[in-house]
């Protein structure tokens, strides 16, 4: 068991430990991280956990900095290792410069993002929700990612293992969207048996495949990946390219083939993508709410059932792609949206954009903290 | 009957031409490297090839015809760091430029130096920023004019091959590009060395440094390499006085750390020991 790389039992877990061995039950072999608050412990725990893995080179390496953590992940993914790193806030804002590389190289990579408050270094061990656009917005260009926001330390587990099977299926960074609450938690996680853990693995092209001629980059229905080492003769750059990865910098249509081609990868797949868990059924009311404030959603939605209000909340699962036609279907049945956010409305916007009901938010009585389920339902009695 | 370069079974067949300018050092490199790996008669395929941007970081990509990967400025030794660990069977060679690797990628470069990674770092150093425009670099020369510098450098300059060492490389070499056997042959030894070794090629950039130091064109800078140079061996037995303004070249440091790699082997190996999985 020590030594074993899924710990199935029932246990009592930090949301950090779980993640991390949410990511070995995945197949993780490679993490390079810098140490940040509230993170730490995913890496902590990966560095005792990776070298021992029973039958396994795993390898675990702190780095300079953010940026060459998540360089040397994308080179560890590029010799055929499942590879993540595990940052917050800050080193995000650090990593956008090689989140934009693992997007156009098509590097299937995982990052998990511990939100803490900010901006700038901010307060370390107070959550925020405060990267929800940074980590869709964040680097320069023109691109998609997935991003998906767990609310507690099981869903930590679950959600690192769906983050890394969407990483390998799709060849694109794909973010955990936790924080310092859910990261820092304490409670039951159940780690499956490995045969009952679906476990994707990237296609790579059959020996055969030729550099020169065959396609390895930019199929709307994700090529092979090349990996190195197998004698392929991969030629990868973070430079606009073509489908079989050679460097174009001349031409327009090369470069608005490069944008398209990615962004429709992820656009043409996102039903397969996009899980929201939507328990609205009868309300007229809705609370949209994600992460660790999907929490207090619950206990708000409660708590006006309980006075005879119809309410019900609904969550994106998965933040990016952004789930336009489940909210807007959503709000065609309600007759008003509560968002709830620990930010001012970054998801806001994006959701008032689909409704065609009334969208209404409330933040916390005091950034960071948790909402106050008493604001909430006075909030919800005004709407109604 | 056509005719081809010997070395043309390395070059990547739709990358046949070359983007460097005339009279650039850069073909002269490639061919020293490419001739290091066909001498020691090793497969392109147990390569991995990582550069940054700039100039020196075309000469493996698109060239080579093995897996190459071209990355973001300033970082190729953080990727490499990634390939070398995940794969430790493969031989890691990065090369790059002075700006790329000693001015956004300084960090890097030391810490990789320190972690005595089994790699081979070939950092072109021609004193300038060639790619974009003629811009002050952490080795232009104290005084000189560049697009930057209007005034002159005011800054002290780096020393790559010293900066290596004293960050802890295992294996520091320097070389101009007038000094195309002893590169050659430095590659071979760098290849066959366990551990972080660095050659620093000094190499003409007659379009950008040339025009800005007034050191003219590619003949004028390659006569300077070959008059100004003088070797490490023959440096030491020199006066301080006889040694200013010359460029020591030759074979700086050699000497044999524990790498990365092995650490990692080492720790996996006590583990299962300690655990009993050995015996499994």
């Amino acid at each position: 068991m020590k030594n074993e790389r899924v710990r199935t039992g029932r246990h009592f877990m930090q949301g950090n430990i779980a993640c991390a061995e949410g990511a070995l039950a995945a197949g993780c072999s490679f993490m390079a991280g810098y140490p940040i608050t509230p993170a730490s412990e995913i890496a902590e725990q990966l560095a005792s956990r990776l070298p021992a893995l029973r039958g396994d080179d795993g390898v675990f390496i702190q780095m300079e900095d953010e940026i060459s953590s998540l360089a040397a992940v994308i080179g560890a993914s590029w010799m055929g290792k499942k590879a993540m790193t595990a940052t917050s806030g800050p080193g995000i804002s650090l990593m956008q410069e090689h989140i934009g590389l693992a997007v156009g190289t098509e590097t299937p990579c995982v990052i998990i993002d511990v939100q803490r408050g900010g901006p700038t270094t901010g307060i370390p061990s107070v959550e925020l929700q405060g990267d929800t656009v940074q980590v869709r917005r964040g680097s320069h260009g023109e691109y998609q990612v997935i991003a998906v926001a767990p609310s507690s330390p099981q869903e930590l587990f679950d959600h690192t293992i769906l983050a890394f099977n969407l990483a390998e299926r799709y060849r694109t960074p794909v973010f955990v969207m936790s924080d310092a609450f859910i990261g820092h938690m304490r409670e039951e996680v159940v780690i499956p048996a490995p045969e009952d853990i679906v476990i994707e693995k990237r296609k790579i092209p059959a020996p055969g495949f030729d550099s020169e001629t065959d396609q390895a980059f930019l199929s709307e229905d994700v090529a092979p990946m090349p990996v190195f080492g197998r004698g392929f003769k991969s030629h990868v750059t973070s430079s606009c390219h073509t489908e079989t990865g050679k460097r174009n910098v001349t031409d327009a249509i090369a470069l608005d083939n490069f944008i398209r081609k990615l962004d429709a990868k992820i656009a043409k797949h996102r039903d397969s993508i996009i899980r929201v868990d939507d328990r609205t059924g009868d309300a007229d009311i809705a609370i949209l709410a994600y992460g660790s404030v999907y929490r207090a959603a619950c206990a708000a939605a409660e708590a006006a059932r309980a006075e005879g209000m119809r309410v019900g909340v609904f969550r994106p699962i998965t933040l990016w792609p952004f789930p336009d036609r489940e909210i807007a279907e959503m709000s065609a049945r309600v007759k008003a949206i509560l968002v709830m956010e620990n930010n001012l409305g970054q998801y806001l916007h994006y959701v008032k954009a689909e409704s065609s009901c009334p969208v209404h938010f409330i933040e916390p009585e005091i950034l960071g903290t948790m909402h106050d389920i008493g604001s909430v339902l006075k909030k919800l009695k005004e709407i109604r | 009957m056509t005719i081809t370069h010997p070395l043309d079974k390395y070059i990547r067949p739709s990358a046949a031409k070359t983007t460097n300018c005339p009279g650039c050092g850069n073909g002269i490199l490639a061919q020293a490297i490419l001739r290091a790996i066909d001498e020691e008669g090793l497969d392109m395929d147990d390569f991995v090839f990582v550069s940054g941007i700039g100039c020196a970081a075309w000469i493996p990509s698109p060239f080579f015809h093995g897996d190459t990967l071209h990355t973001t400025h300033g970082r190729p030794i953080a990727f490499a760091t990634g390939v070398k660990l995940a794969a430790p069977d493969r031989r890691v060679m990065v090369v790059s430029g002075d700006g790329d690797l000693l001015a956004i990628g300084g960090n890097h470069f030391i810490h990789a130096a320190r972690r005595n990674i089994d790699m081979t770092v070939i950092c072109v150093n021609n004193y300038i920023y060639g790619m974009t425009g003629g811009q002050v670099a952490p080795t232009t020369p104290l005084g000189l004019k560049t697009m930057t510098s209007p005034y002159g450098n005011v800054e002290n300059s780096f020393d790559i091959s010293g900066l290596a060492a004293a960050a802890g490389a295992t294996f520091v070499a320097r070389w101009t590009v007038f000094h195309t056997l002893q590169i050659t042959r430095t590659v071979r030894k760098a290849l066959n060395h366990k551990g972080f070794s660095l050659i620093e090629i000094i190499s003409q950039c007659p379009v950008q440094f040339g025009r800005k130091s007034g050191m003219g064109n590619t003949r004028q800078m390659f006569d300077n390499f070959k008059n100004n140079s003088v070797t490490a061996k023959k440096a030491a037995d020199m006066t301080d006085e006889e040694r200013a303004g010359k460029l020591v070249v030759g074979e700086f440091v050699e000497i044999n750390k524990p790498v990365l790699n092995e650490g990692f082997s080492r720790i996996r190996e006590q583990l299962r020991e300690r655990s009993g999985d050995g015996e499994d």
